[in-house]
C-alpha cells in the first residue's frame, strides 16, 4: 500500500522520488520516466508496459558491484531508499544508443537472422562471434563474491495455496477453519489479488458504485487470514513467487527479504494437495509500431492508477477487443480525468461496462483499430482507421488522433504456468481463445482466473465445491457456503484480432508479439513461408516466447497469427510447454548455504595444522587436502621434492598417510569375504600378518588396491586407496547385504578413528626403537609384512611393516587424538636422523621409483591385473572371486592389450608429460597410438627421468624403442621394466 | 526430488539414497560354467523403463542398508518398497500413468517389451 513517507531512489545515475509502496516501475512513471530500455535487437527505445511479472520490457540491473543483480523486472522491485537500478542493453546510455542503429537496419534482421548469415561460411563464424555475442544478450552477471546470504527453507504442509487474491484466500480459509496445515504463498507485498488491489478501488472509494458487496467481502476476508497467519496451521508468506512446480507436488518457492543479511530463501515445499490461484495475464494487440513507451497494457494502467496512485497525463486513448478495458475508461472518467477516445475492433457491444461508458458520454470508435503511432522515445499519436467486414484491410480515411498513453487490452490469459509444469493436459476454450486447464497429473486444482473463471459470483462457486471435494480427500466436511450473493457483470463476447490490419504493406509494418525478443509477426509469416509447421520450430527459429519473460503476454499472441497465417485452428496448433522457473530465479538463491566451504567437504588429517606451520604446500585428494611438498626457503617444487625423495632413501622420510581408507572387518565368515572380494587367498593368512590385496569389479577390471592384516581369527583391518575409502565401503556393503547375506562379516569404516603415520627409510628402525622403547623391532621379531599391537604411555598403535616405497618402513596407526603429538614425537626423536616430511608427490615418485602402481593413475577401469603383470596375486585354486569370470572373457584374454611397462627416455633429463601418447613408427598423422604414459617423474635416486606406461603388448616389447610425439618435438624412449629401484627387495627385508 | 520410505528410517529426502539399479540380478552361482555371453548378459544387461520399474536403493547417507523400490520411473510414484531377499511384488502395469500427452515409451529408452536375448 502506498505511503507518503518520500523515499529516494536512483535509475540511470539520476536522483528521482518515489513514496513507501511504490515499485521501481510506478516511481519511475510518477516521475515521468516512459523510456526504460532498448530491445534486444534493434535496439528500439522501449517502455514499462505492465505491472507485474509479465513485464517483458522494463528489465533491469538492480545495484552495482558485488550485490549486482540482471534481468530484473522493475515492476517487481518494490522500492527502498537509496536504491539503484541501471537499464540494459544499450550503450552508451538509454537516451542515445549507439545499437539504435539496428533499428534502421532491420529489413536485414529477419527471423532466422543469425542462423542464415552468421553460420556460413563456417570458419568466420569465430570472428562474427565475438560482435554477436556482445550485442546479444541483456544483463551482466556480477564479477565479484556475492557479500549476501541466501537461506533454503524446508516446508510441509497438507494444502499449499499459490496466490493471495480473493480465490487463493477463500481456499485458505476453507482448508485453514478444517484445521489442516495450509501455507499460502502471495508473489506481491499485499494480499488480495487484483480484484481487490485494482477492481473495487474505486467502487470503494466511490462509495455508491458496483462491487460494494464483494470490496467487504474481500476486505474482511484479508483481515481474517492475517488474523489467522502463523496460528491454526496457516502459514503465509508474502514477496514469494513459486517458481518450479516439480514431480510428487514437490514445489519451489523463492522468497525476497528486505533483511540486509539474507537477501532470498528458497522455499521447499512438498504439499499433499496444490490449490492453484495464480490468476490472469491482460494480453497486448499486435499493431503497427505498437512497442513505443507509453503504450501500455489497459489493466496495468489502472493498476497503477487505482494501486499506485499514479495519475495519468495527456491524451488517454484505449485500444481493446473486449469489455475489460472500458473499467480502465470508468475508473478514469470517476476521478475527472479525461478520456480522448476508446478504439474498439468490435462492431458493438452490449456489456455492462460498455453501456455505462456510453452513459458517461465517452468517445467509442468502434469497427476502429489503431493501426499506427508514432513518436520516437515516446508516444505522441496514434492512428486509427475503420476496418472492413472481415477486419482484414482498413477502409475510408485514417485519422490521427494526438497521444500521450495508449492503454492496450487484448483480453486476458489464464496463467497456467505452474499447471503446465505439473505436467497436467491444457485444453483450449474457443470463447476467449484461452487455454485452461483440464486433466490434472498430479494432486492439484485450479480455481480462479488461472483456471478460466473470471467473475466473482463463479470464483467462488467454483472454489467452494473443488474445495469441498479436495478437503473431503482428508476426511473433511464443510458444509456452509458463507459467502454472500454478488452483483454479476455482463460481459460481452471479445473478438479476436491476431494481427490489427494495416494499410501499409506488410513487409514495411513493426508489428511486435515478443518484445523481449524484438519478433515481429512479420518474423512469424516468414518462418511459415520457409516451411516451419511445428509450434515448437516456429518458437525455436523465431526465438518468440524464449527469452526471460517466457512470453507471458505474448504467447497466445503468437499462436493467434500462427492460426490466422496457416489457416488452422489454434487447438490444432497446441502450445508450446511452460518451463520453470516461472520468472528467473538467481544462482545465488539456488546454491544457498553451498558456496565456499560449504560448498564440497573439505576433509583434513589430525596432523594438518603441523603441515600448515611447516609451509607445506597442499593437494586436492578427493575432499582431503594433503601435504604435496615442504618446500625450503628458496626451494621451487622439483628441488623440494628431490631432496624429500632423496632423505627419504638415505635416511628417514615421514609421510601423513591418514587419508587411506581403513575399515574394520569383523565376524566368523571374515575370510571367506576377504577371499570371494580380492584375488588372492587370505585363508592361511597368519595372525599379526600382512597381504597385499587387489580388488576387482565383476567385470574384472581393477577397482583397488591395499594391505589388509589380520588382527586375529576373526578380526581384519583392511586399507583402501584415499579416493575410493567410500566406494570400497559402499560395494563391499552391496556384496554382503544383498548378495551373500549367510556370511557373517561386519564391517566398520575407522578412516577417521586411526591416522596413519608413515616411517620410511634405512634408519627407520632406529627411530622406532627410540619412540617405542621396549620393542623388539629384530627383523625375526617384527619381519616384513607384519602387525604388532605396540603401546607407547599406555595408548595402543597398530603398527604394520610394509612399505609404498621399497625402503623399510613402519605405519603406525594410533588413534587420532593422539596423532599430531606422536608425530612431532617423531620429528623430536628423528632429529638426529634428519628426518624430513615428505609429501604426496614424494611419495609418487618414491613409489614409481620401485614400480608400484596406483589404481587411479596406472589403472583406469580398463585394466585387469594381467595388463599390470600382477598375474602373481590372481588366484588359480580359487573357484571365484569377484572379477574371476570376466578375466576369461574374449576381450580380457586376447593378445595386444596395453600392459605396464616402464618407460625411459633416451634423452636421460627429458621428463615426459603424463598422458603423452605413444607410437611404434613416425610417420604423418594420424599415427596409430599403442600406449600413452601413466606416470612420469624426475628420479633422484637414479638421476635420470622415468615413466610407467600402458603399452601394447608391451611386456613382449621390453628393449624396443618407441616414440612419444609431441607438439614440439618427437621424444625418443625404450620400454623397459618398471621397477627401477631394488628390483629383488634387499631395501625392504634389510 | 522425491520422498523414500526407507524401510528401517522412515521417510526421507531422495538424496540421502543411490540407487543401485534394476533388481532381482542375482550372480550367478557357476560363473565358470557360463559362456561369454551369458557372463556379459548379467554384467552389462539392464532394462531401463519408462515405467514400472523394480530397483535397488541404498539408504547411503543413512542407515547403509539396501532394499528394493518398485518406481514408475515416468512419474517417481513409489509402488512398492520391499527387503532385500524378498521376491518381487505381483505389479502389473508396464503401461506408465505417463504425464498427458506423451507415449509411454520415449525416445532413447528401451522398450518396456526388450528381450534378453
Amino acid at each position: 500500500m502506498i505511503t507518503d513517507k518520500k523515499i529516494s531512489f536512483k535509475f540511470d545515475g539520476k536522483k528521482f522520488f518515489g513514496f513507501e509502496g511504490d515499485t521501481l516501475a510506478s516511481a519511475l512513471i510518477r516521475n515521468g520516466v516512459f523510456l526504460v530500455g532498448r530491445s534486444f535487437k534493434y535496439h528500439r527505445p522501449r517502455g514499462i508496459i505492465s505491472a507485474g511479472s509479465e513485464e517483458p520490457n522494463a528489465i533491469v540491473q538492480l545495484e552495482s558491484g558485488n550485490i549486482t543483480e540482471p534481468n530484473v523486472r522493475a515492476t517487481e522491485i518494490e522500492l527502498y531508499e537509496g536504491l539503484n537500478a541501471s537499464s540494459q542493453n544499450n550503450w552508451p546510455n538509454v537516451n542515445f544508443d549507439f545499437g539504435s542503429i539496428n533499428d534502421f537496419l532491420s529489413p536485414f534482421f529477419p527471423a532466422g537472422f543469425y542462423y542464415k548469415t552468421f553460420m556460413w561460411p563456417p570458419k568466420f563464424w569465430e570472428k562474427y562471434e565475438y560482435f554477436i555475442r556482445k550485442a546479444a544478450g541483456l544483463g551482466k552477471s556480477p564479477k565479484e563474491d556475492d557479500p549476501d546470504k541466501y537461506e533454503h527453507f524446508h516446508y510441509h504442509c497438507d494444502v499449499l495455496i499459490v496466490g493471495g487474491g480473493l480465490s487463493g484466500l477463500y481456499a485458505a480459509k476453507l482448508a485453514t477453519k478444517a484445521n489442516l496445515k495450509v501455507l499460502l504463498v502471495e508473489q506481491s507485498s499485499e494480499l488480495g489479488g487484483e480484484k481487490l488491489n485494482v477492481d473495487y478501488v474505486q467502487s470503494a472509494l466511490q462509495g455508491s458504485v458496483d462491487n460494494v458487496l464483494e470490496t467487504s467481502f474481500g476486505i474482511s476476508l484479508v483481515n481474517e487470514l492475517e488474523n489467522l497467519n502463523n496460528s491454526n496451521n496457516l502459514k503465509i508468506i508474502k514477496n514469494t513467487t513459486l517458481f518450479a512446480y516439480m514431480h510428487n507436488n514437490y514445489l519451489l518457492a523463492c522468497q525476497k527479504i528486505k533483511n540486509k543479511n539474507i537477501r532470498q530463501i528458497i522455499w521447499k515445499i512438498r504439499a499433499r494437495k496444490v490449490v492453484l490461484a495464480t490468476g490472469s495475464i491482460e494480453r497486448f494487440l499486435t499493431f503497427d509500431n505498437n512497442d513505443r513507451p507509453g503504450i501500455m497494457l489497459a489493466n496495468s494502467v489502472r493498476k497503477y492508477f487505482n494501486y499506485y496512485k499514479v495519475k495519468p497525463r495527456g491524451n488517454i486513448i484505449i485500444f481493446t477487443n473486449n469489455d475489460s478495458a472500458y473499467k480502465t475508461a470508468i475508473d478514469f472518467y470517476l476521478n475527472k480525468i479525461p478520456i480522448k477516445a476508446i478504439v474498439d475492433v468490435r462492431k458493438e457491444s452490449k456489456g455492462d461496462l460498455v453501456r455505462k461508458a456510453r452513459n458517461f458520454g465517452l468517445k467509442i470508435y468502434f469497427n476502429h483499430g489503431v493501426i499506427n503511432t508514432k513518436g520516437r522515445k515516446k508516444i505522441n499519436s496514434v492512428i486509427i482507421s475503420e476496418f472492413d467486414e472481415k477486419l482484414r484491410n482498413t477502409i475510408g480515411k485514417s485519422k490521427k488522433l494526438s497521444c500521450d498513453l495508449l492503454c492496450v487490452s487484448g483480453g486476458w490469459t489464464p496463467t497456467v504456468h505452474l499447471f503446465s509444469q505439473s505436467r497436467g493436459k491444457l485444453i483450449f476454450r474457443e470463447s476467449d481463445a484461452t487455454f485452461i486447464p483440464d486433466i490434472s497429473f498430479q494432486e492439484e486444482i485450479s480455481i480462479g482466473a488461472c483456471n478460466g473463471t473470471f467473475e466473482l459470483d463463479d470464483i467462488f462457486e467454483e472454489t467452494f465445491n473443488k474445495m469441498k471435494k479436495l478437503l473431503s480427500e482428508f476426511g473433511k466436511e464443510i458444509q456452509d457456503k458463507n459467502r454472500e450473493g454478488v452483483n454479476k457483470i455482463f460481459q460481452d463476447k471479445i473478438k479476436h484480432l491476431w494481427v490489427v490490419p494495416s494499410n501499409k504493406y506488410f513487409g514495411k509494418t513493426k508489428m511486435f508479439v515478443d518484445f523481449q525478443n524484438d519478433v515481429t509477426a512479420k518474423d512469424i509469416k516468414l518462418a511459415l513461408k520457409e516451411g516451419y509447421r511445428s509450434i515448437e520450430h516456429v518458437k525455436r527459429y523465431t526465438t518468440t516466447g524464449m527469452a526471460t519473460d517466457q512470453g507471458k503476454t505474448s504467447n497466445i499472441n503468437a499462436l493467434g497469427i500462427i492460426s490466422q497465417f496457416s489457416n488452422k485452428q489454434i487447438h490444432e496448433l497446441g502450445t508450446t510447454t511452460y518451463r520453470l522457473p516461472y520468472t528467473p530465479v538467481t544462482f545465488g538463491a539456488l546454491a544457498g548455504r553451498h558456496v565456499k566451504e560449504f560448498f564440497d567437504v573439505e576433509r583434513t588429517t589430525p596432523i594438518h595444522q603441523w603441515h600448515i606451520d611447516n609451509n607445506a604446500k597442499f593437494e586436492n585428494v578427493g575432499q582431503w587436502k594433503r601435504a604435496w611438498y615442504y618446500p625450503k626457503e628458496e626451494e621451487d617444487m622439483h628441488q623440494a621434492v628431490n631432496r624429500e625423495v632423496k632423505a627419504t632413501r638415505e635416511g628417514i622420510g615421514i609421510l601423513d598417510a591418514s587419508t587411506l581408507g581403513k575399515i574394520d572387518i569383523k565376524g566368523r565368515d571374515s575370510s571367506e569375504f576377504l577371499n570371494r572380494v580380492y584375488t588372492n587367498s587370505w585363508s592361511k593368512l597368519g595372525i599379526g600378518k600382512c597381504r597385499y590385496g587387489l580388488m576387482l569389479g565383476d567385470d574384472g577390471m581393477v577397482i583397488d588396491d591395499g594391505v589388509t592384516s589380520r588382527l586375529a581369527e576373526n578380526h581384519y583391518l583392511m586399507t583402501t586407496t584415499t579416493g575410493n575409502a567410500a566406494s570400497v565401503m559402499s560395494k563391499l556393503e552391496d556384496w554382503l547385504q544383498t548378495e551373500w547375506p549367510e556370511l557373517k562379516v561386519f564391517l566398520t569404516s575407522v578412516t577417521e578413528q586411526f591416522s596413519t603415520i608413515s616411517v620410511n627409510g634405512p634408519l627407520a628402525t632406529d627411530l622406532m626403537k627410540k619412540i617405542f622403547v621396549d620393542f623388539d623391532f629384530s627383523s625375526e621379531n617384527f619381519p616384513h609384512m607384519s602387525f604388532k599391537n605396540i603401546q607407547i604411555n599406555s595408548i595402543s598403535c597398530r603398527v604394520m611393516r610394509i612399505s609404498f616405497t621399497g625402503e623399510k618402513c613402519y605405519e603406525i596407526n594410533v588413534p587420532s587424538s593422539y596423532a599430531k603429538s606422536l608425530w612431532s614425537k617423531c620429528f623430536e626423536l628423528g632429529k638426529e636422523f634428519n628426518i624430513t616430511p615428505y609429501g604426496t608427490e614424494a611419495m609418487h615418485v618414491l613409489r614409481a621409483e620401485k614400480g608400484f602402481v596406483i589404481v587411479g593413475q596406472e589403472t583406469d577401469g580398463s585394466v585387469t591385473p594381467i595388463d599390470l603383470d600382477m598375474s602373481w596375486i590372481v588366484s588359480k585354486k580359487k573357484y571365484d572371486f569377484i572379477g574371476k569370470r570376466a578375466l576369461n572373457r574374449s576381450d580380457t584374454i586376447k593378445e595386444d592389450r596395453k600392459q605396464l611397462v616402464g618407460i625411459l627416455t633416451k634423452d636421460p633429463n627429458l621428463v615426459l608429460e603424463e598422458g603423452a601418447q605413444l607410437v611404434e613408427k613416425i610417420s604423418k598423422p594420424p599415427m596409430a597410438m599403442i600406449g600413452h604414459i601413466t606416470s612420469s617423474y624426475y628420479s633422484p635416486n637414479l638421476g635420470r627421468s622415468i615413466a610407467l606406461g600402458l603399452v601394447k603388448d608391451g611386456l613382449k616389447k621390453k628393449g624396443q624403442t618407441i616414440f612419444a610425439p609431441m607438439p614440439d618435438k618427437t621424444v625418443e624412449v625404450e620400454i623397459s621394466n618398471p621397477v627401477f629401484i631394488d628390483p629383488t627387495n634387499e631395501r625392504l627385508s634389510a | 526430488m522425491f520422498l523414500i520410505n526407507c524401510p528401517y528410517c522412515g521417510e526421507r529426502e531422495q538424496v540421502e539414497f543411490n540407487c543401485g539399479g534394476e533388481a532381482h540380478i542375482a550372480r550367478p552361482k557357476n560363473p565358470p560354467d557360463l559362456s561369454d555371453d551369458q557372463w556379459a548378459d548379467y554384467l552389462f544387461m539392464r532394462k531401463n523403463i519408462k515405467g514400472v520399474q523394480f530397483e535397488r536403493w541404498n539408504h547411503s547417507s543413512g542407515c547403509r542398508r539396501w532394499f528394493n523400490i518398485v518406481r514408475n520411473t515416468a512419474t517417481d510414484e513409489i509402488l512398492k518398497i520391499y527387503n532385500m531377499g524378498e521376491s518381487p511384488p505381483n505389479i502389473n502395469g508396464d503401461d506408465p500413468n505417463t504425464p498427458s500427452g506423451e507415449p509411454n515409451i520415449g525416445s532413447g529408452n528401451i522398450s518396456s517389451t526388450f528381450n534378453k536375448k
